[in-house]
C-alpha cells in the first residue's frame, strides 16, 4: 500500500494512502476525542469534536474522515481547534445528560475547559422520559448526543434491518422507529448492536438499566470472560460481563474478526439460561 | 471484467429517488401523510417506514397529522415584519419580497406581475415574452445560444464560459467554466446536471423572476450546459414555495423536448421546506429520497455528486448567464434584491462594482439606519459603509459578503432587535440538526440573544455569542452554520440601537 507524507503538529508522519487524519494521528500518538466515531461503522463527522486545522482550508476538517493528502500540515492543538472541540463538549453537556459516557469524555472536558453551565439554567435540553417497552433493552434519549452510530449499526454498517433513522430536524432532531412506533412493533431484531456502538449510555441493556436503578450496578465487581458464542457454527467472540456471579451485560470486541463487535439476538441476549438456578 | 457489473435486489428494487414526489402527491390528494400512505408508499418503493418516517418529518412541508398541512402561507420573516407582518405567526421567507407583506396561496397562485426590467441585461424578455409559448421565446432571440453550442461543440462552450470569467452566482463565487471543465473530464458516468433553484434566503427572489418571467431561459441554458459538460440526465430543483415557476418550467421542458431542442430528460424536482435543500449536497440528498442533510467535502460534486455521480450544479442566474455568454451579451453584471425600506423593491440588475448607494438611490431608499447585504447569512452594513462596491473584492474588504444578492433596507423605524430575533429564530428553525455546532448552537444562539434584549446585555452573554460564533464558522459541515452567526454577530457590532 502506498504511503503519503504529511505533518502534524510539526512532526512528519508516513500515513497509508486512503486511512484517515485521525488514523494518522493515532499513529503519533496525538491524543484525539472522538464521539461518533467508532472503528466498526463508517465515518459520520457529525459530531466535529474531532476537528484539526488544515494548512489551506477556510474550515476546520474532521479527523475522523478526512482522508490524508501528500504534504498536507495539521495542527491539533492550534487555539482554534481548542475553542471548537471544548464548544461542542460544551453544547453537548449543556443539552445532554453525559454522566454516562466513558471516563475518557470527562477527561477531555477538563482538557479542553468546557464549562457546560455557562449556558445557563434555561438552556433547552433533550430531556424526556426513559423508552422501556421491551424485556432486553432500553432507551434512554435524555442521554443521545445524535452520533447517528446506532442507526449506522442497524442499517448498512452491520445489521441490515433499518429499525430506526433520525427523525425530525434540527434541535429537535431524534432517533426513532416509524411514527415512534414502539420497538416490539417495529422491524427491529434485537441484534443489540445499537446498544454496542452507543457512546453515551442511552441505550442499555434492561439488565444494567434494572441494576442501576436498584443501586446494584458496581463495574468495579465485574469480570469480563471471553469466550465463544455456543449457538451457531460462525463462532461470534463474546465478552461477558459477569457481577456477583451473574452475566449483567455481552458485548463482543471492535476488533474480533469474526464479528467486528456485532452480535445477532441470541449472542447478545441469550444468556439467561447460564443462570437459571431452578 | 468491464462492462460486467451485474446490479441485482436492492438497488435495481429500489426507487428511493421517488420518494418526495410520491409524499407530495399523497399530500396533495389527502391533506396529509397518513400512515397507512406512508406505509404503502415505502412497499411500493422498497424503503424501510423507518427511514421514510425521518424524511417526512424532516421537511416542514409534510403534515404527518390531518389538518396540519397547509396551502395558504403567511411570511413573518425579516422583511415582511418591515412591512408590519406580525412577528410569530408566519413561516420562514416565501421569496416574495417585493410584494411583502406577502401571502401565498398554492391553489391560486397568481400569475407573475408583468413587471418590465428594460434595462436589465438577464431580465430584458421578462414582462415581454410569453412565458407559456416556445414560439415567441424564438421570437425574443431564443434558442440562438444553443444553436451556437451546438455548432462550436462542448470544449468551445466550455473554453467560452472559462474565457468570460463568470463566477457562479449561488453564494461562494465559484469559476463556472472550470467547474464545467471539472465534469466534462470526469471518468465516472453518466454525468448529472442539477439547476439549483432551491433559492431560500431570505431576501432573495431573483431566481424566481427569472423562472416566472422567462421560463425557456433557464431550459435552453440547461441544454446548453448538459452539452458542454456531457450531462445524460438533469433535473431542477425548485422550492416548494414557487408554484408559479414550477408549472411553467415545467411547460418550458415539455415544449423545448417537443420542439427537439432539449436532447436530455430534465426532470422538475418540488422541495419540500428546507432552506438547507439550497446547499449543494443537502440537495441531491434531497433528490435521491434522504433527509436533506449536507454532506462531508470532499470529495466536490463534480466528482462524487447526485447519485454518488459526478455532477454539474449551478444556480438559476448563472445558468442563465451562459446564453448571454454564448450570444456575446454578456457583461459582468448581477443580479440584487432590493427589498423592505424603498419605494421601488424588486431585481436590479446592475455592473459589478457599482456602488451600494447607487443602487439603494435607484431604489427609492430613504433615511437609512441599516442595510442587511446577503441575506440571513449575509451581514449588516451601516449607513457609513454605504458606498461600498457591489463586487466580491469590494464587500470582502469590509468583512461583508454579496452572498445571493439580498438587499434589505432598514430605515429609522425599524426594530433592529426584532430583525436579529428573526434571524437566530430562522437559523435555529432550518439547521438540519445533523452536526452539534449548528444544531445545538442555532439554539443556544437564539436563547440568548432573547434573554440579551429582555434582560440587557451582559457582558457573559456578548462572549457566549462570540465563542459560539466561532465553533460554528469554523466545526459545522455546511454554509448553514458557518454563516448563522454572521449577521447577529454583525448587527451587534455595528448597530448603535443594540448597543443601547
Amino acid at each position: 500500500m502506498p504511503e503519503v507524507a504529511l505533518t502534524i503538529d510539526g512532526r512528519d508522519v508516513l500515513a497509508r494512502q486512503g486511512s484517515t487524519i485521525l488514523d494518522a494521528c493515532r499513529r503519533l500518538g496525538v491524543d484525539t476525542p472522538t464521539l461518533c466515531q467508532i472503528d466498526n461503522l463508517t465515518p459520520v463527522n457529525v459530531c466535529r469534536v474531532c476537528v484539526v486545522e488544515l494548512d489551506g482550508s477556510r474550515v476546520l476538517v474532521p479527523a475522523c474522515s478526512r482522508k490524508v493528502e501528500e504534504g498536507m500540515k495539521i495542527r491539533t492543538d492550534s487555539e482554534r481547534v481548542r475553542h471548537s472541540r471544548r464548544l461542542v463538549l460544551e453544547l453537548l453537556a449543556s443539552s445532554v445528560d453525559m454522566s454516562l459516557t466513558s471516563r475518557q469524555v470527562g477527561g477531555w472536558m477538563e482538557q479542553y475547559g468546557a464549562e457546560p453551565a455557562r449556558f445557563g439554567p434555561g438552556a433547552a435540553t433533550v430531556a424526556q422520559p426513559v423508552k422501556v417497552d421491551n424485556d432486553l433493552y432500553v432507551r434512554d434519549y435524555s442521554r443521545c448526543i445524535l452520533c447517528y452510530k446506532c442507526v449506522e449499526a442497524c442499517g448498512v454498517d452491520a445489521q441490515n434491518t433499518f429499525a430506526i433513522a433520525v427523525a425530525g430536524r434540527g434541535f429537535d432532531a431524534h432517533i426513532s422507529t416509524e411514527f415512534d412506533t414502539p420497538l416490539p412493533d417495529s422491524a427491529c431484531v434485537y441484534c443489540g448492536n445499537c446498544i454496542g456502538v452507543c457512546p453515551t449510555g442511552a441505550l442499555m441493556f434492561k439488565s444494567e438499566h434494572d441494576m442501576r436503578a436498584e443501586g446494584a450496578w458496581n463495574e468495579s465487581k465485574q469480570t469480563v470472560t471471553e469466550t465463544v458464542c455456543p449457538y451457531c457454527g460462525v463462532g461470534c467472540m463474546l465478552e461477558l460481563h459477569v457481577q456477583d456471579n451473574s452475566i449483567v451485560k455481552v458485548t463482543s470486541p471492535l476488533d474480533s474478526s469474526v464479528t467486528s463487535g456485532h452480535l445477532c439476538v441470541k449472542g447478545r441476549f441469550g444468556f439467561q439460561f447460564v443462570q437459571k438456578r431452578r | 471484467m468491464d462492462h460486467r457489473v451485474i446490479r441485482g435486489g436492492l438497488a435495481v428494487r429500489s426507487r428511493r429517488h421517488m420518494l418526495l414526489p410520491v409524499l407530495h402527491e399523497i399530500q396533495d390528494r389527502a391533506g396529509w401523510v397518513s400512515r397507512g400512505a406512508l406505509e404503502y408508499a415505502c412497499r411500493r418503493l422498497s424503503i424501510p417506514p423507518a427511514e421514510a418516517y425521518g424524511v417526512v418529518s424532516f421537511y416542514a412541508r409534510f403534515a404527518l397529522e390531518p389538518g396540519r398541512a397547509r396551502t395558504e402561507h403567511v411570511c413573518d420573516d425579516i422583511v415582511c415584519q418591515l412591512a408590519g407582518a406580525h412577528p410569530d405567526q408566519g413561516v420562514n421567507c416565501l421569496g416574495l419580497c417585493d410584494r411583502a407583506p406577502a401571502r401565498l396561496d398554492e391553489k391560486q397562485a397568481p400569475a407573475a406581475e408583468s413587471v418590465r426590467y428594460p434595462d436589465s441585461r438577464l431580465l430584458r424578455r421578462v414582462g415581454i415574452v410569453d412565458p407559456g409559448s416556445i414560439d415567441s421565446y424564438r421570437e425574443h432571440g431564443g434558442f440562438k445560444a444553443l444553436r451556437r453550442a451546438r455548432e462550436l461543440g462542448a470544449e468551445q462552450v466550455i473554453r467560452q464560459v472559462t474565457a468570460s470569467a463568470l463566477l457562479g452566482r449561488g453564494g461562494a463565487a465559484f469559476p463556472t467554466g472550470r467547474k464545467w471543465e471539472s465534469v466534462a473530464k470526469a471518468q465516472a458516468r453518466p454525468h448529472y446536471l442539477v439547476c439549483n433553484a432551491d433559492e431560500s434566503e431570505p431576501g432573495t427572489f431573483k431566481d424566481r423572476v427569472v423562472m416566472e418571467g422567462d421560463p425557456f431561459a433557464l431550459v435552453e441554458a440547461m441544454a446548453v450546459a448538459a452539452l458542454a459538460a456531457g450531462c445524460e440526465k438533469g433535473y431542477i430543483y425548485i422550492r416548494d414555495e414557487y408554484p408559479v415557476a414550477r408549472r411553467r418550467i415545467a411547460r418550458a421542458i415539455e415544449q423545448s423536448r417537443d420542439a427537439g431542442l432539449l436532447d436530455i430528460d430534465v426532470e422538475v424536482r418540488r422541495g419540500a421546506g428546507a432552506y438547507i435543500c439550497g446547499e449543494e449536497t443537502a440537495l441531491f440528498n434531497s433528490i435521491e429520497g434522504k433527509r436533506g442533510e449536507p454532506r462531508n467535502k470532499p470529495p466536490f460534486p463534480v466528482e462524487v455528486g447526485l447519485f454518488g455521480r459526478p455532477t454539474l450544479v449551478n444556480n438559476v442566474e448563472t445558468l442563465v448567464n451562459v446564453l448571454d455568454i454564448l450570444n456575446g451579451e454578456f457583461a459582468d453584471t448581477r443580479l440584487f434584491c432590493v427589498s423592505g425600506h424603498v419605494k421601488h423593491p424588486g431585481v436590479y440588475d446592475i455592473p459589478l462594482g457599482t456602488p451600494l448607494r447607487l443602487l439603494l438611490e435607484r431604489a427609492g431608499a430613504g433615511s437609512i439606519q441599516a442595510v442587511l447585504l446577503g441575506g440571513a447569512a449575509g451581514s449588516f452594513l451601516t449607513p457609513e459603509q454605504l458606498d461600498v462596491p457591489l463586487s466580491f473584492e469590494g464587500t470582502r474588504a469590509i468583512g461583508a459578503t454579496l452572498g445571493s444578492g439580498a438587499v434589505i433596507v432598514f430605515d429609522a423605524t425599524a426594530d433592529m432587535k426584532q430583525a436579529l430575533l428573526r434571524i437566530a429564530r430562522f437559523f435555529r428553525d432550518e439547521s438540519c440538526g445533523q452536526c452539534v455546532p449548528c444544531r445545538v448552537g442555532t439554539k443556544r444562539q437564539e436563547e440568548i440573544l432573547e434573554r440579551m434584549f429582555a434582560n440587557g446585555r451582559g457582558q457573559a452573554d456578548v462572549m457566549l455569542l462570540s465563542d459560539i460564533a466561532q465553533a460554528m464558522r469554523d466545526a459545522s459541515i455546511c454554509g448553514l452554520g458557518q454563516t448563522a452567526a454572521n449577521a447577529i454577530a454583525s448587527g451587534l457590532k455595528q448597530l448603535p440601537v443594540l448597543n443601547a
